[in-house]
């Protein structure tokens, strides 16, 4: 009798588990191969690196409105440096994998490099439009044969954003044109206008947040930083790797940063008490520091056009050749970056276009910012994004340039080093790290 | 096995009568006899047999998984810590025999992080299970609400690393944190916890004692319970005040306890990675500007999943494995030493 107690309930418990498994499978059902004819929807599912904002946005539920038979579902890992990795092994493994993964711009060499033929060829998608995006972002993600293996979504054009109140404090200009007149064309006038806050500024506010901040703004404004056009490491005799190295570490050493590290409690401490007048800011960061300097910081924060135009972030869709509906995912792929839909994620995300033919849209040319004494940041970062230079990029940036941030003039900057003792550990970490 | 499956075989052409006649109560005739005497031999057979195999299938399940996920991956690192392997292409395996293990000598960031991995592990040890024995010790008094200290003392464990850590990095922080504004009004300067030496390391033990005192502090007091009280009562006879009671028999009574306490605590220090890796708070798994709190594990983790060079990260983890059978085999000598000398 008992025996057949504990039978039903196995039995049960096995119909159940076999239930769920089979209900699991009719949601991301393949039903909808033969075209999405049927009742039957298909499920894509997106995986991304931090907010994204697609969702937050509204396209999702835009693009499932305007095509039925198909749902949208999101997976999202905070942080790139734990969402890379595994997405690589999920490539390795070709299990595990959404039918849409996010690449962020410091990998897309390596993934271009490394893994194209584990991925779909956009570049042929149905309403995927090469002119429509800027030349050099296409041309990140396009193989040595034509390839191109994800589609542009935000970048990273970069202005110089900055407290009127302490600027005033200093006797500097606080009028966003006259700030840009300040330093114009020149990062060594950056640190002219950097010297002369210093000279006046109140007690325990700094020029700028960070030497690192600024060594990656100078960077991102160069055709040939870490590699050369064959491929090979060349950042220790690049000239320009050396300028914004001198400059950043002569921010640290004349002592006009605020010694702080980007992305830690600490730096969000800084935005929330404002103890430091400028950094430099991609559109993607204009958000983040209206939530770190909060309702205190309204009306103080404004935003001026950068020394050179330069880039700091940005990323790519790609398209996993194991994914279960490649077909659909490059259709909805294509469409989340179709000029008019990265304009609508810069009015309400502030994640700045990648595809040129979204600047001319009113959402974008016409954009200000409310939080920023209503900047005209449309205008001050397309001028940006048309003249940042087409970056040759390698598969080790990312390595290269955390070391350089957060080994090499991390020590400048917070454990007082000279800018030779920096430099020297910066390339023995990367040495190491490049080593296989 | 094989005569008793004989016997069966043997008499198989009887079978259906035997099948027949297998209600217990039936009167035994001859044939009902051998029908019974049949059944009770099949019975114990089974028997026997159960009795010797159902416990390798109980224990099955444990050692299959063991073998699928603990042991394999094991073997595996191991083959991978003697290649060259990129996690960009993680099938395509190149031999270098012991290299990988043969640069770590020469890998001044390895020999830093095992140097790191020591200290911290020291000054994070030490001090916990000497703290973990005293509250046990307070807490093995009867005492209104013991309970409640019990679980009170439970808490930090049962605290996930990420939330503890990151009120940590806050409280040490070098512009606002709670830390230096104490020291503020006692008139010390404020310190950079983040970037110096030494105090970076303190930092990060401070999380590790914090957060595991009070699980050895209950160990140390499920073992103090075990121990008689008439030694505590003629020790009193004697005249042995509180302390000289603790010192003079609660120790030695514990004294199994404590190295297994050590032990553990040893490997989790070997291991330490959480801790020192939000520690740093944003910058990655470098463990400071100078690598001045880089672990093993930290060390391990940038090798593998920041540089993504799978081969070097095995021979690392490989290495710190053999540290711990190392560690194991000393703790095993101190044992068989104690127990001789008892």
């Amino acid at each position: 009798m008992r025996r057949t107690v504990i039978l039903a309930v196995v039995a049960a418990l096995g119909a159940g588990l076999l239930a769920g498994c089979a209900e699991d499978g009719e949601t991301t059902g393949r039903s909808a191969d033969g075209g999405g004819g049927g009742k039957g929807r298909t499920t894509l599912t997106v995986g991304v690196f931090g907010a994204f904002g697609f969702k937050e946005a509204g396209l999702y539920d835009e693009y499932m409105k305007l095509n039925e038979h198909i749902e949208i579902k999101q997976t999202s890992i905070e942080r790139n440096e734990n969402y890379y990795p595994q997405l690589l092994t999920h490539l390795g493994t070709g299990s595990g994998l959404a039918d849409i993964q996010a690449v962020e711009v410091n990998n897309i060499a390596e993934i271009t490099a490394t893994q194209a033929d584990k991925l779909v060829d956009l570049g042929g998608t149905e309403g995927v439009s090469k002119d429509a995006f800027l030349p050099w972002k296409w041309a990140q993600a396009t193989s040595g044969d034509g390839k191109t293996v994800g589609l542009g979504t935000d970048i990273g054009p970069q202005g110089i954003c900055y407290r009127k109140d302490l600027f005033a404090e200093a006797g500097l200009p606080t009028d966003r044109e006259a700030v840009g007149r300040l330093w114009a064309g020149d990062w060594g006038k950056y640190l002219a206008a950097g010297r002369q806050f210093k000279a006046k500024a109140s007690k325990g506010t700094a020029f700028v947040d960070s030497a690192s901040g600024i060594m990656a703004a100078v960077t991102g404004g160069s055709a040939k930083r870490f590699y050369d056009e064959n491929g090979e490491v060349v950042y220790k005799t690049s000239p320009a790797v050396k300028e914004a190295w001198d400059i950043a570490a002569a921010f640290a050493t004349e002592g006009l940063t605020g010694r702080l590290q980007q992305f830690t409690p600490a730096w969000d401490q800084g935005y929330a008490n404002g103890t430091f007048a400028t950094v430099s800011c991609p559109a993607w960061m204009l958000g983040y520091i209206q939530d770190k300097s909060g309702a205190a910081g309204k009306g103080k924060w404004d935003v001026a056009p950068a020394p050179k135009p330069s880039n700091w972030g940005g990323s790519f869709l790609t398209v996993p050749k194991a994914g279960r509906n490649t077909t659909e995912a490059a259709k909805l792929a294509a469409w989340l970056t179709a000029p008019e839909q990265q304009a609508k994620l810069f009015e309400k995300r502030g994640s700045f276009p990648s595809a040129r033919a979204a600047y001319s849209l009113p959402a974008v040319s016409g954009a200000t910012h409310e939080y920023f004494g209503g900047a005209p940041i449309g205008e001050i970062f397309s001028r940006a994004a048309e003249g940042i230079p087409v970056t040759i990029l390698g598969p080790k940036d990312l390595v290269i340039a955390q070391n350089l941030a957060d080994i090499g003039m991390l020590q400048v900057d917070q454990k007082g080093r000279s800018s030779e003792e920096g430099w020297k550990a910066a390339v023995k970490a990367i040495d190491n790290a490049l080593d296989q | 096995m094989t005569p008793v499956t004989g016997t069966a075989s043997g008499t198989a052409a009887t079978a259906p009568s035997a099948e027949g006649g297998a209600a217990p109560e039936r009167r035994p005739g001859t044939r009902g006899l051998a029908a019974a005497e049949r059944r009770r031999e099949r019975r114990s057979r089974w028997y026997r047999r159960d009795v010797r195999w159902s416990p390798y299938a109980f224990v099955a399940p444990f050692f299959l998984f063991f073998a699928a996920f603990g042991l394999f991956p094991l073997l595996y690192t191991g083959w991978a810590s003697l290649h060259r392997v990129e996690l960009t292409a993680p099938t395509d395996m190149e031999w270098v025999g012991l290299r990988n293990f043969a640069r770590l000598l020469e890998d001044e960031f390895f020999w830093n992080a095992l140097k790191n991995t020591f200290t911290i592990g020291v000054v994070s040890t030490v001090p916990q299970l000497l703290i973990a024995l005293g509250i046990a010790h307070l807490l093995n008094y009867k005492l209104r609400g013991s309970m409640f200290f019990r679980v009170a003392a439970l808490t930090p464990y049962a605290t996930s690393v990420a939330a503890a850590t990151l009120v940590f990095v806050l409280m040490f922080g070098r512009d606002y944190g709670m830390v230096n504004w104490a020291l503020g009004l006692a008139g010390v300067e404020p310190v950079d916890w983040q970037n110096g030496e030494w105090t970076s390391q303190i930092a990060v033990s401070t999380i590790v004692v914090w957060r595991w005192t009070g699980y050895n502090a209950l160990i140390y007091l499920a073992a103090m319970q075990a121990v008689p009280n008439d030694l505590y009562e003629s020790a009193a006879l004697d005249g042995a005040s509180r302390w000289q009671q603790f010192v003079h028999v609660t120790i030695p009574s514990l004294r199994p306890t404590i190295l297994f306490t050590c032990v553990v605590s040893t490997i989790g220090a070997t291991q330490l990675f959480g801790e020192p890796l939000l520690f740093n708070g944003g910058g990655g798994a470098t463990g400071g500007a100078d690598h001045q709190f880089q672990t093993l594990g930290l060390y391990l983790y940038e090798q593998g999943w920041v540089n993504l060079h799978l081969g070097r990260a095995s021979a690392i983890a490989w290495t710190m494995f053999l540290i711990l059978l190392l560690i194991g085999a000393v703790n095993w000598l101190i044992v068989r030493r104690l127990r001789k000398s008892t």
